[in-house]
């Protein structure tokens, strides 16, 4: 059974469209990341999955309807959705006295243990912490929670680098295995990708592309190339182009290498020059998958 | 449903009022405070009474009950003190969680919004009450013995104030009228904590604009005022129906046998209010289930 699985998912706010009809399946043990420009969807995508807003469609979490079943699903599924949103009254061992009240899945000795290596005070407010403490805090106690979905909606907005890079080694040793599936959205492409199974580029409410990185290996190549061999290029309909330094930068899908070769410096593009060449202003914004 | 989903939902439940108690301390401080200050006040007359005063009160057979008006003013101002804790706990309820974002919070987690509701409707309506009734019989025991001793000091016999004064009587009048007041004054509550779910903010405006509406049209075009008489029995109901006789509010209870339970739990606009406040509460859990941060 998917963890995730949405056919023709749509979501209206009263003038905008949020989401257009996205299919999405999402596999036991994944970890994907949600990419997409501001405005593409992304957090109602991931508010649909939790239960949050209501949505048109079949939306389909663990099995159950997140609008319906929050209540249930959230045994199984947790999530940081942006940063700050620990009730800044609490005091950290209130929270973890509660979460291990309500939360069947929660252990609370495996919270203790990552707050053992903060500085946090079990003591503190949740008020009197950094913004840095605070996201530890929540992240803590989130990874104590035995759950079979995690959802991170842009969890490290606002963090300095350090703390990103913390919040995703923490969450790289510490929580992925084989049974958890994780779905992350960010604008910290670079940060994440060598995390990822699964990229799904959202853009205007669509799915402009939905791969595993195997795939978008082996599918896409940019090939640097200089002005005489640009004719021969574009011959090869790139999906994008851009100049750079002279030079011009070409994206390919589902070209055969050794056709692109001659025509210049061949290199795997990154997540970010994928998100730039698809959806960025030169690129072609439309469905590739 | 099976064995261990009603312990958990009990459990759940129990966690989430203790997690409001955390977060609104107010709601046993206040209570605690005026009972504090009524017995200061309360001192501070019998310390300053004259003893001439003190005699003509004890000389006077109508007086009798006198000394023990006291102590309902006492009680009354700490019941009144939790219901009023309990109005600005309810503005606050389903609305706080939007505006500090923590609704993400309590969202993530396997407490559905029909509980967290209920939670919050039991604050004021259960909590509350057994919050303020130990309140009560601890402040007025530890008042009488207070004015015992004061009394003692000034020469007179402290059985003449115990004879006067009936707190197991008092005790019992306030546990007879709680579970009454509650559902009574739970259509109040819980449209209080519709308006929370609803409004972005100010609460309390959308709590009370409608009434305020209603209220103007009749007094203004029209020649009787139903609203005003039904909304005046509501909010004074909550006391004068199980406090005074046929409800009126012209005479007062004051012993035991004066109590009509009879007539107080058939009343037809109790069990009216009543399903009132279910709707309005099933109201504000579809509409907590939408809602998101402000």
């Amino acid at each position: 059974m998917a963890v995730v699985e949405a056919r023709n998912l749509r979501k209206t706010y009263r003038n905008t469209v949020a989401l257009d009809g996205v299919d999405l399946t999402i596999g036991e043990g994944r970890i994907v990341g949600l990419l997409g420009p501001n405005g593409a969807g992304k957090s109602t995508a991931l508010q649909a999955i939790l239960g949050l807003v209501s949505h048109e469609g079949e939306l389909r979490v663990l099995g159950r309807d997140p609008w319906r079943q929050r209540g249930e699903l959230m045994d199984e599924v947790c999530f940081i959705a942006d940063v700050a949103v620990l009730p800044r009254w609490m005091r950290v061992r209130q929270a973890l006295d509660y979460m291990a009240g309500v939360h069947p899945r929660f252990d609370r000795a495996r919270a203790e243990g990552f707050l053992a290596r903060t500085t946090i005070g079990r003591d503190s407010l949740v008020r009197e912490l950094s913004k840095g403490m605070v996201t530890q805090l929540h992240l803590a106690l989130v990874m104590a929670i035995d759950a079979r979905l995690l959802v991170l909606d842009e969890p490290t907005l606002g963090l300095d680098l350090l703390y990103r890079k913390s919040f995703f080694d923490a969450l790289l040793s510490d929580y992925v295995d084989h049974s958890r599936t994780i779905i992350l959205s960010t604008h910290d492409i670079h940060e994440i990708q060598h995390v990822l199974t699964d990229v799904i580029f959202l853009d205007r409410g669509r799915v402009a592309l939905g791969a595993t990185m195997e795939e978008i290996e082996a599918r896409f190549v940019e090939v640097l190339t200089v002005e005489d061999r640009l004719v021969a290029a574009r011959a090869l309909k790139p999906v994008s182009e851009r100049r750079m330094f002279g030079r011009t930068s070409l994206l390919f899908d589902g070209v055969e290498r050794e056709l692109l070769a001659p025509l210049g410096d061949l290199r795997t593009p990154s997540l970010a020059d994928l998100f730039v060449a698809l959806l960025g202003d030169n690129g072609p914004r439309e469905a590739a998958a | 449903m099976n064995s261990e989903r009603l312990p958990r939902l009990f459990r759940t439940f129990a966690w989430q009022v203790r997690r409001e108690l955390w977060e609104h301390r107010a709601l046993w401080i206040a209570p605690l405070a005026v009972a504090a200050f009524a017995m200061l006040v309360q001192l501070g007359a019998a310390l300053t009474a004259s003893d001439a005063g003190r005699a003509a009160a004890l000389a006077n057979p109508a007086g009798a009950r006198e000394f023990q008006v006291l102590y309902s003013a006492m009680i009354g101002s700490i019941v009144i003190a939790g219901l009023l804790v309990g109005v600005l706990y309810s503005l606050d309820a389903l609305q706080g969680e939007r505006r500090d974002r923590s609704i993400l919070f309590w969202k993530s987690l396997p407490v559905s919004d029909g509980m967290t509701v209920l939670s919050k409707a039991a604050v004021p309506l259960v909590v509350v009450p057994l919050i303020v009734f130990p309140i009560v019989v601890v402040s007025t025991l530890v008042m009488m013995g207070l004015q015992s001793l004061v009394w003692s000091l000034d020469g007179f016999d402290p059985a003449q104030l115990w004879a006067r004064v009936d707190l197991p009587f008092l005790w019992l009048a306030l546990l007879y009228g709680m579970p009454f007041m509650a559902l009574w004054n739970a259509p109040l509550y819980a449209w209080i904590l519709l308006a929370s779910a609803w409004s972005r903010r100010l609460a309390f405006l959308w709590a009370a604009a409608p009434f305020a509406a209603i209220l103007m049209v009749e007094h203004l075009a029209l020649h009787h005022t139903p609203a005003h008489w039904l909304l005046e029995r509501r909010i004074g109901g909550g006391v004068l129906q199980p406090y005074s006789a046929n409800g009126e509010g012209m005479v007062w209870i004051e012993r035991l046998s004066d109590l009509d339970p009879a007539r107080l739990w058939s009343l037809p606009g109790l069990w009216a209010g009543v399903l009132l406040a279910g709707l309005f509460l099933y109201a504000a859990i579809r509409i907590r289930r939408s809602r998101t941060p402000n």
